[in-house]
């Protein structure tokens, strides 16, 4: 989706600002909802949650700026349990477990080919090679997509083939494409190609990208 | 739609957090009337329960309803909080990359097959299970950065500091690298070649930053003191020590 959250080439939004000697989380409650995330990963098998990606990035544009990084995570965690009923508004408003309802089952996690991170163990026949000169296409889907908007359009040049990955792509309600097994190249754009004369002749942007963003240039 | 649910999520919130100030405030008639038509809304007998009013009670509130149904273990989040508070950080990546300036067969396995390499160390895992590792030169700066949202290597870095997921680095570091990394102290000369590195997929970047001049007498452990988490982000050169600057 063409949403806030890609954000590569946008002006306007100040310096960056590193903090001298930060912690690993400024509040407990950063930590606990962190650690709360991997936890509850596995409640959403079968279960139809959308993407985490794709529900964080359909935050109202306003919200996602405002919000912290965990407050939005949060966020996202507490619309997934309640769009999976494994929790009810009245629970959280309470701060109790009903009673009252069946304990949550966890359901069977689906077969998969995964070697872990979206990587797969099948084979794919590649359709480009290193040097091979390509063009990433111009798609806007409504969906989660890796496919960074500032590239759609460009032209670059594959450096590497990095395996077969799920697409983690998802349709307009943040349901995955299913693994739609595909290689996983790195492509080098010329910054000039992206940028224009704002940028030097001599600097690059390398992005990963799956075959199906790709077509030859 | 996760949007207009959360826009539900904000106004209850808003509403209840407004009904639970004024009936805080002992106020008039309205005020006791907005904290009744609150409290209506429970259906159960927790009435005596205190409105979270802040994130961090809300959070708590969360954890303790799943724990209630048996949905996560405590103690299993405690040690995930341990884990990257007290193991898991840029100490990792340090001693990966002491070991590459010191090892030189080690350093051709490390940019040959990153994650293999970085396995020998054990730092794999989520966040790290594809990396790949690009060598500063004095030709070639390389920088990491993820446009789309925060990918970071978590084995070998941590989890990532708040300006890495903000949007001015998100923004700027693909189109104004040298811009960011002159803010950083970083200047480059304009015949070094910048290389910005956006892992918006599912392979994880650590940058081997330059080893700096002097310290070749140094020990492998001396070494990885001096590896700071920004160098190997790319934002940071590797400071010599005050010492063998000298």
């Amino acid at each position: 989706m063409n949403g806030i959250h890609d954000m590569g080439g946008m002006d306007g939004m100040g310096p960056v600002e590193p903090e001298e000697n930060e912690p690993v989380f400024h509040e407990t409650w950063e930590g606990r909802v962190y650690a709360l995330g991997r936890s509850i990963a596995r409640w959403g098998r079968g279960r139809n949650w959308g993407s985490f990606r794709f529900a964080l990035e359909s935050l109202p544009p306003a919200d996602y700026l405002r919000m912290g990084y965990y407050e939005r995570w949060f966020t996202v965690h507490v619309n997934r349990l309640l769009g999976s009923d494994l929790v009810t508004r009245e629970e959280l408003d309470s701060g109790y477990a009903d009673a009252s309802r069946p304990r949550p089952e966890l359901l069977p996690a689906p077969a998969t080919r995964g070697l872990g991170s979206g990587l797969l163990d099948v084979e794919v026949a590649a359709r480009f090679g290193p040097a091979d000169e390509v063009r990433a296409r111009n798609l806007h889907p409504r969906g989660h997509t890796r496919l960074p908007r500032y590239t759609r359009g460009r032209r670059g040049t594959i450096i590497r083939e990095n395996g077969v990955y799920a697409l983690q792509d998802t349709d307009e309600n943040g349901q995955r494409l299913g693994d739609s097994p595909q290689h996983v190249y790195t492509v080098r754009f010329g910054a000039q190609e992206l940028w224009g004369d704002r940028a030097s002749a001599r600097d690059s942007v390398y992005v990963d990208l799956w075959e199906g963003y790709l077509e030859p240039a | 739609m996760a949007g207009s649910e959360h826009k539900g999520v904000g106004r209850r919130k808003f509403i209840k957090e407004t009904a639970a100030g004024a009936a805080g405030m002992a106020g008039g008639a309205g005020a006791a009337g907005a904290a009744e038509s609150a409290q209506e809304r429970h259906e159960h007998d927790h009435d005596h329960q205190v409105v979270p009013d802040d994130i961090a009670l809300r959070v708590r509130a969360l954890e303790s309803i799943l724990v209630e149904k048996e949905m996560i273990d405590p103690a299993a989040l405690d040690a995930v909080v341990d884990a990257y508070e007290n193991r898991i950080g840029p100490r990792n990546g340090a001693q990966v990359v002491a070991r590459a300036w010191t090892d030189p067969e080690y350093k051709a396995r490390l940019l040959a097959d990153g994650t293999a390499a970085i396995g020998e160390f054990g730092f794999l895992g989520a966040q790290g299970e594809h990396m790949v590792v690009v060598e500063n030169t004095p030709e070639v700066h390389n920088l990491v950065v993820c446009t789309l949202c925060s990918c970071y290597p978590w084995p070998t870095l941590g989890l990532p500091p708040v300006w890495y997921k903000s949007a001015p680095y998100r923004a700027r570091a693909v189109i104004e690298p040298r811009a960011v990394l002159r803010e950083f102290g970083v200047e480059l000369p304009d015949d070094v070649e910048v290389r910005v590195w956006d892992s918006t997929a599912e392979i994880r970047y650590l940058v081997l930053p330059e080893q700096p001049a002097g310290t070749e007498g140094l020990s492998e452990e001396a070494l990885a003191e001096l590896v700071s988490r920004d160098s190997m982000i790319g934002v940071a050169r590797v400071a010599a020590p005050p010492e063998s600057a000298a």
